[in-house]
């Protein structure tokens, strides 16, 4: 089976409100920079590109069409979308390159959420039948979530505030984050709640971007003469969408995608979680079984700016820079979907012969 | 209350939610011109195509565009359709015509009705004229041209169809 590695990955600035830019003037500009990293012109140089993103919210049907006006489809090319994060359009990526059908793709996600209420449309996007309905918004899921793990004594405000506080100043060092600053514990903690438990702090922010990659094949990218960053493992899970049968306290499917993708297979130095809320960045760490010897979230992770239907690739993306630039040999990066970490996709990321 | 319960084989969820929509930078600024009763496109800066209305990229090269271009509101029919059946939801009685018009100018073809034209006599490289609403109904609308009509010109050569610059085929 041939090896697929990570050649470049660009991400735009992530900002609560894009303005009047419309989509595809905000994929344009990361789609132009990932080229240039590549050392390609355009779509027309890679084999296939699949993207994410999500209709709900542009609020228009087929709105992800408008995306391949950013691509350069003349003559046509292979394209393909998902409406996911495009983490998961990397993996649909990954499994034509693995059927031999590409050697090489282009991959991007781009999310606009200030248009919309975001929580609110989040409640739409999913389950029609038993959640939609009901009107859940994604943060008071989240919430519901928090005060089981609380009151189980699993985790204090404290805990959730710590991972606030280590987000704001990881982000310090990320030039693209939208919220970031030497913000301590207590500046936290004195915070009042929004939806108790949680706090704001305690939630990702509204934002608006996108974000590109392009792999191949290893020996594609070796004839690119690019550095590069194997991907040896990739697998995601899904739980039900009854809430109340799944342990919302853990993550059960984050944990087999992990297994699968082999991740237990060498030392971990960097993970980027796909946490959108404080307290799920406790309970992936802990279902993963990370320890002091893996750096979580060194970006300040989406807390620090949450590209919907990005963010995932963007984790991707964060450690495959973190490797490139030697900071790291070995890494995993996370993303989810879905109400209170439901469905979870999980890529063991190491380092290529030219990184 | 009875024991028997109906069997429940459909529900009613209906969604509503509220956006802001923003058309994009491009489009924002094409239809703040045509407000003002201007028609305009964009060139794309690699293959000069002048897209109308602009979206703010080339689709064929997948290029910003940016360079703003004046059209004119004369066009040529590039395609064209005599729609017999009425459409839901829309107060045009049929039949009428809808057609593929190249504006003068530019190279892509946008779709808008035709009238004051005998249906029958409707045809590929026909000459044609926005007729605009009045002055002070202009708004951030294409409906500011109720339609176009066709004007004495002589026809457009199919091959010379979106090729024609600002000041038509004897410029």
């Amino acid at each position: 089976m041939k090896d697929i590695a990570i050649v470049a990955y660009q991400q735009s600035d992530s900002v609560s409100d894009a303005g009047a830019v419309n989509e595809v003037e905000l994929i344009m500009p990361v789609l132009a920079r990932t080229f240039e990293q590549a050392g390609l012109n355009s779509a027309q140089d890679v084999d296939f590109v699949c993207s994410g993103s999500c209709d709900y919210l542009q609020g228009a049907a087929f709105a992800f069409v408008s995306g391949v006006d950013a691509l350069g489809a003349v003559p046509p090319i292979k394209e393909s979308h998902v409406e996911m994060d495009a983490a998961w359009a990397l993996y649909e990526s990954m499994l034509k390159i693995r059927m031999g059908h590409a050697d090489s793709a282009l991959i991007y996600g781009f999310g606009k959420s200030s248009p919309g209420d975001l929580p609110t449309v989040l409640s739409q996007q999913l389950d029609p039948y038993y959640l939609a309905p009901l009107w859940v918004d994604s943060i008071s899921l989240a919430a519901l979530q928090a005060r089981l793990m609380l009151d189980k004594g699993l985790i204090t405000e404290r805990d959730m505030a710590e991972v606030v506080s280590r987000s704001r100043r990881n982000a310090m060092n990320n030039p693209h984050a939208q919220l970031s600053g030497d913000i301590s514990v207590e500046d936290v903690l004195a915070e009042e709640t929004f939806l108790s438990p949680l706090r704001k702090a305690d939630c990702s922010p509204i934002s608006d971007g996108a974000s590109a990659m392009i792999i191949a094949t290893v020996d594609q990218a070796k004839a690119w003469g690019l550095p590069y960053v194997v991907i040896s493992g990739i697998d995601h899970c899904i739980e039900t969408h009854n809430l109340g049968m799944r342990d919302l306290t853990d993550s059960v499917s984050t944990r087999m995608a992990a297994n699968h993708a082999g991740m237990n297979a060498g030392k971990v130095d960097v993970a980027e979680l796909y946490a959108p809320f404080s307290h799920q960045e406790l309970i992936l760490t802990r279902a993963l079984g990370l320890d002091k010897e893996t750096q979580v979230n060194p970006s300040g992770g989406v807390l620090a700016g949450n590209l919907m239907m990005a963010s995932g690739l963007s984790r991707i993306g964060e450690v495959f820079n973190r490797i490139v630039k030697g900071e790291a040999q070995r890494g995993i990066a996370h993303a989810t979907s879905g109400p209170c970490l439901q469905h979870n996709l999980v890529t063991v990321l190491e380092k290529g012969e030219n990184a | 209350m009875s024991d028997e319960q109906d069997e429940i084989t459909v529900i009613n969820a209906p969604v509503y939610l509220k956006y802001n929509f923003t058309a994009g930078k491009a489009p924002a600024r094409y239809l703040t011109q045509l407000k003002k009763g201007v028609l305009t496109g964009q060139r794309c800066p690699k293959c000069s195509a002048v897209y109308v209305p602009p979206r703010g990229s080339c689709a064929s090269c997948g290029v910003a565009t940016e360079e703003e271009v004046e059209l004119s509101d004369k066009a040529t029919v590039e395609s064209f359709t005599i729609v017999s059946i009425p459409i839901p939801g829309n107060p045009i009685e049929p039949p009428f015509v809808v057609a593929n018009l190249v504006l003068d100018g530019s190279n892509i073809s946008l779709i808008h009705l035709l009238s004051e034209c005998v249906n029958e006599d409707v045809h590929i490289g026909q000459r044609v004229q926005g007729v605009w609403n009045p002055e002070s109904e202009w708004d951030y609308s294409m409906n500011n041209i109720r339609y176009f009509k066709p004007i004495d010109e002589p026809d457009v050569p199919v091959e010379k169809i979106g090729t024609l610059p600002v000041t038509g085929l004897e410029g």
